[in-house]
């Protein structure tokens, strides 16, 4: 229809008009970093040049250690972290539902759960699971898990009381409310959740990897900050940008996929 | 001849959290014959969607009892169609399969509802409408989509939850047009709760009127027009006529 292709041109226009006015303001920045680098404001050896920058970043990207040491080995932990916490949280979330008595035995123990730093347990982590992979992936789930597992109860109860009247007007069994009413009104929540689970994932894995791991970004920014090396720094901080806009940008690209239809899905209140 | 449903001596008590018992609805007796549409009208809170409820089987009576063709037992899925205040589509669906929904869960087969989903999305008006999502509707086009919803696995029994309440009054003006030829064409009995007492009358068999909570039957009035009833009628003195009866006897309880 002609009013959808002019609705597309509009669209297409606005996102052209974000992206130059965010490359406007990144060319301020840079030029502002330069300012402040030439005219010494601050000294060369707490704020390296923006070339030095761009000279440590382009060394990290043509390194294959850099790549297959470091960025790879915590883009791994990530992804398996991320993954053990979204499924744990899908499954878990519609158990602690199930029943009233369920929910109100567990649930408050949840939020007090989530209310707590749970960095802060890596340490622990490390005592019983020792070094390794484990224990990273497990900070890294455990991190990743609360935004999810919130995230599927509040999504698993919104929605209109009367489309579940209609359901059961209908005599559905349990089954089909869940697949037909409760869990498509859950995803615009749940991608939610998923977005900031994904975040969080790579400061579980940071920080695992801040703790005593051979490998991985998060060691290799204590290795820089010994050597007092900071336009290294700056090039992991910059991967590390990267990686989470990345995962960001995929995941709420699926979200625009399979929620669509969700007028709200961009402001559903997501809780940490 | 025994009634489609009959309510006999229904009433209802809920229980406040505070564990104070209210008496939502007193002894109610209504019975709806086959292709009859009863309007009930009465004041707010008077336990007029508690009475629907009640009929569709999706709450228990305190006491009383509903038979359906004269049996007692819960009305079936099969049976009833139910429409709200909103068109409570699923947004996720396209409105052709909002329309199918019922059927798909009731089981019915493809080769069954799917030419009848496209009847209906002609018969409400909503031809081209089909494979857009409800958002893309108007408030009175969803509602139209809502009413196709209720008829696609063809119940002998529509409840209509104040079906045009949400919608501005020259959609709903032409609505209940459509609704009365609806009705007509698919034959269909209708249970019909509202607020609005030219839309009871222009709609209705039989208007029964409801007291304040506990709610009672006060009078039921006997809608002598036409069957065919069109915008014409609305200017019509013997319509009028009807609309002060009604109006009398909802008295000043109607706020």
């Amino acid at each position: 229809m002609p009013t959808d292709r002019a609705q597309f041109r509009e669209e297409l226009l606005d996102r052209a008009v974000s992206v130059l006015l965010a490359g406007g303001f990144l060319v301020v920045l840079i030029l502002a970093w330069q300012l402040i680098t030439t005219l010494e404001l601050l000294p060369a050896y707490l704020v390296p040049t923006p070339a030095a920058t761009a000279h440590a970043i382009w060394k990290d990207l043509t390194d294959p250690r850099f790549w297959n040491d470091q960025l790879f080995q915590t883009l791994y932990v990530v992804l398996v972290g991320f993954a053990i916490a979204a499924v744990a949280g899908l499954v878990i979330g519609p158990l602690l539902i199930l029943h009233p008595l369920i929910e109100r035995s567990v649930y408050p123990f949840v939020v007090a759960f989530q209310t707590m730093p749970k960095i802060a347990m890596a340490p622990l982590i490390l005592v019983w699971l020792g070094y390794g992979h484990t224990s990273k992936f497990v900070i890294t789930a455990l991190v990743a898990f609360f935004p999810v597992v919130v995230n599927v109860i509040a999504g698993l109860k919104a929605g209109d009381e009367r489309q579940l009247i209609l359901m059961r007007a209908l005599r559905a069994s349990w089954w089909t409310r869940m697949t037909k009413v409760r869990i498509p009104n859950a995803l615009p929540y749940i991608f939610a959740g998923l977005d900031i689970a994904v975040v969080f994932a790579v400061i579980g894995a940071i920080v695992a990897e801040f703790l005593g791991s051979p490998n991985g970004l998060g060691s290799l920014v204590i290795i820089r900050q010994t050597n007092v090396d900071i336009p290294g720094l700056f090039s992991v901080l910059f991967f590390l940008a990267v990686m989470g806009s990345t995962l960001h940008l995929i995941i709420t690209g699926l979200a625009r996929k399979f929620t669509f239809w969700s007028q709200t899905a961009d402001n559903k209140v997501a809780k940490r | 001849m025994t009634s489609l449903v009959s309510v006999n001596g229904v009433s209802k008590t809920y229980e406040t959290r505070r564990g104070e018992k209210v008496l939502a609805i007193g002894e109610v007796n209504l019975h709806l014959a086959e292709e009859e549409f009863v309007s009930l009208i009465g004041p707010s809170g008077c336990g007029k969607s508690t009475l629907l409820h009640v009929a569709a089987g999706l709450l228990k009576p305190t006491t009383g009892e509903v038979l359906v063709r004269g049996e007692n037992r819960p009305i079936r899925a099969e049976e009833f169609g139910m429409v709200f205040q909103d068109a409570v589509l699923f947004p996720w669906l396209t409105i052709r399969q909002n329309i199918e929904m019922p059927a798909e869960v009731l089981r019915i087969p493809k080769a069954v509802y799917k030419p009848r989903a496209t009847e209906l999305i002609e018969l409400v008006g909503l031809a081209g409408f089909g494979d857009m999502y409800p958002r893309e509707l108007s408030g009175g086009m969803q509602q139209r989509a809502a009413i196709a919803r209720s008829l696609i696995h063809d119940p002998e029994l529509l409840l209509m939850d104040e079906p045009f309440g949400a919608v501005d009054a020259i959609t709903r003006e032409n609505l209940n047009i459509e609704l009365q030829r609806i009705r007509r064409v698919a034959r269909k009995t209708v249970l019909f709760v509202t607020h609005s007492i030219s839309e009871a009358v222009f709609l209705s068999n039989r208007v029964v009127i409801m007291s304040a909570r506990p709610s009672k039957v006060r009078a039921v009035i006997d809608i002598d027009l036409p069957a065919d009833r069109g915008p014409a009628l609305i200017e019509s003195p013997e319509f009028d006529v009807f609309v002060r009866r009604v109006h009398r006897e909802l008295g000043h309880h109607a706020h």
